[in-house]
C-alpha cells in the first residue's frame, strides 16, 4: 500500500523562507535549505519550494537553493513558482529538483504541461490548482497567487491537466488558505473524484487532526502545509502520529 | 571508484549526490576505461525504455557493461533495473541488456493509480546485503508505470500495488537492480545505497 505523503512547503523569495496570511503580509522566517534539512529530519516525505520571487536573479538564487538542500535532503524536492518553458523545467529538474509545479503559466499556456510531460515524464510534472468557490460545489481557477479570478471552472481545469500529461495536481484553496480552519474538503473531494492522478491537499491545516481529517474524508494521497510547520506549531512527525493512531498508512 | 554510466537519461545527479553524502568515491562517466576500471558500477535512468536503449546504444558501452556486470557489484536503479531484463514492452517490443531473465511490462492491475508514484513498503523475499541493518517497516520512494515480471528466485523484495511490485531484483551473483530510488528513499535508501557501495570494498 501507498502511503499517505506529508508535505511541508517552503515558501521562498530572494533565497529567504517567508510566509503571508492569504497571499499577503510577507515575513522573512529563515534559511530554506537548513529548513528543508530540518524537516527531512522530523520524516517530510517530500518538500517543495515555492518560489515567490519575481526577477530573473531571484531564480537562479532559487536554483542554487535547490542545488544545495540536493546535496544533503534524500527525499523528492518539488519546485513551483515563476516556472514559464520548458527550459526552466530542464534548469529546475537539472539543479537537482525531482518535480516542477506549474499554476499560474499552465492555466496561461496549457501546452506547457503537455510539452513538459512529454519530455521528461508525467510523474516530474504537477500541477499547482488555486480556486474559490463561487457558489455550492462551484470553484473557479484564479492565477497571480489568488489575484486573478481566470472564471475557468475548477473541475473541467484539473480533467484537462491529466489529459494533458499532468503526473499530480496540487490543489490549493483561496477560501482555506492562511485561515486555519482545515483542508477544504468539498473542493478536494469534488477533484479526487474529478481525476485518477494523485491529489495533494493545500490551504487550511491548522491543527493536527486536520490532516488525518483529510485523508479520511477525501482519498487525496498527500497533504501539504507551510507556516504550521514552519512556526514549529506541528512536526512532520507528530503529524505522522497522528495518521497512525487513527489507522492510515504513513512512512 | 564507483561508476554511475552517464548515457544521458535523467537525473543522475542525485545519485552523485547520494554517494557524496555517504562519502564514497565515485564518477559520472560515458567513458569505457572508467567501467573497466571501476569498483562497482551504478546504471541509472529515468525515461522510456526503448529510448534509454537506444542512448546505450549510442553511448557504445552495451557490450562493456555487460561484461562487467559478471565482474564487479552492479546496481540498476529505476528504469536502470527495468534495462536488466531480456526485454519491455514499453511503447514496442525492445530489447534489454539480458541480464536477469524476465520482462518489462505496463502496471495494468484494475483501479490504481498510475504511476505508481510515493512512499511503499518493503516486503522482503530472499535475504540480501543491500538489506543488511534494516528494519521490518522500510518505506522507499517509487516513479513507475512498468514493472518487471521476473521468477521468484530474482525477486528479492517487493512491493505491493494491486499486485506485487518487484522491488529489488537480483542475479543472485553481482547483479542488483532497485525499482524505486534509493537516492530519493531517505535513511532507509541510503543504507541500501551504502551496503552496495560497501559490496565493492
Amino acid at each position: 500500500m501507498l502511503a499517505k505523503r506529508i508535505i511541508p512547503c517552503l515558501d521562498v523569495r530572494d533565497g529567504k523562507v517567508v510566509k503571508g496570511v492569504n497571499f499577503e503580509g510577507i515575513k522573512e522566517v529563515g534559511d530554506p535549505v537548513e529548513c528543508a534539512y530540518e524537516y527531512n529530519l522530523q520524516g517530510a516525505d517530500e518538500i517543495v519550494f515555492y518560489d515567490i520571487t519575481a526577477s530573473h536573479e531571484g531564480r537562479g538564487v532559487m536554483l542554487d537553493v535547490v542545488r544545495e538542500t540536493a546535496k544533503k535532503v534524500f527525499v523528492p524536492l518539488t519546485v513551483g513558482g515563476g516556472i514559464k518553458t520548458v527550459d526552466d523545467i530542464r534548469e529546475t529538474l537539472r539543479a537537482g529538483a525531482d518535480k516542477v509545479s506549474v499554476n499560474s503559466q499552465a492555466v496561461q499556456n496549457p501546452q506547457l504541461i503537455k510539452d513538459g510531460a512529454d519530455i521528461f515524464g508525467s510523474q516530474c510534472i504537477c500541477v499547482g490548482v488555486d480556486a474559490k468557490a463561487i457558489g455550492d460545489k462551484k470553484w473557479t481557477v484564479f492565477i497571480n497567487g489568488g489575484r486573478i479570478d481566470m472564471k475557468i471552472d475548477l473541475i473541467d481545469w484539473v480533467k484537462k491537466c491529466e489529459q494533458l500529461g499532468a503526473g499530480e495536481i496540487c490543489l490549493n484553496s483561496i477560501d482555506t488558505d492562511g485561515v486555519r480552519g482545515g483542508f477544504d474538503i468539498d473542493m478536494l473531494k469534488a477533484v479526487v473524484d474529478a481525476v485518477k492522478i494523485p491529489v495533494i491537499a493545500s490551504g487550511g491545516a491548522g491543527k493536527l487532526s486536520d490532516f488525518a481529517d483529510a485523508f479520511i474524508k477525501t482519498d487525496c494521497s498527500a497533504a501539504l502545509a507551510a507556516s504550521l510547520f514552519h512556526f514549529k506549531e506541528l512536526t512532520v512527525g507528530q503529524v505522522k502520529d497522528d495518521c497512525r493512531s487513527k489507522g492510515i498508512i504513513v512512512r | 571508484m564507483i561508476a554511475i554510466i552517464d548515457y544521458g537519461a535523467g537525473n543522475i545527479f542525485s545519485v552523485k549526490n547520494a554517494l557524496d553524502y555517504l562519502g564514497f568515491e565515485n564518477k559520472l562517466t560515458d567513458k569505457k576505461e572508467d567501467l573497466e576500471k571501476a569498483d562497482a558500477l551504478i546504471l541509472p535512468g529515468v525515461g522510456a525504455f526503448p529510448w534509454a536503449m537506444n542512448m546505450l546504444k549510442v553511448s557504445g558501452l552495451i557490450d562493456t557493461i555487460k561484461e562487467q556486470a559478471k565482474l564487479k557489484p552492479f546496481l540498476g536503479i529505476c528504469l536502470g533495473m527495468q534495462l536488466l531484463f531480456e526485454k519491455s514492452y514499453e511503447f514496442e517490443e525492445c530489447k534489454g541488456l539480458s541480464l536477469i531473465g524476465g520482462y518489462v511490462d505496463k502496471i495494468t492491475d484494475p483501479g490504481l493509480v498510475i504511476p505508481h508514484m510515493g512512499w511503499n513498503k518493503l516486503e522482503f523475499n530472499h535475504n540480501c546485503k543491500l538489506f543488511d541493518g534494516l528494519g521490518e517497516d522500510e518505506y522507499v520512494y517509487f516513479v513507475h508505470s512498468y514493472k518487471a515480471f521476473v521468477d521468484d528466485k530474482n525477486l528479492y523484495a517487493y512491493s505491493t500495488y494491486g499486485s506485487k511490485v518487484p522491488a529489488v531484483v537480483s542475479d543472485g551473483d553481482f547483479v542488483y537492480g532497485c525499482q524505486f530510488h534509493p537516492e530519493k528513499s531517505g535513511k532507509t535508501g541510503l543504507k541500501i545505497l551504502e551496503n552496495f557501495a560497501d559490496l565493492s570494498r
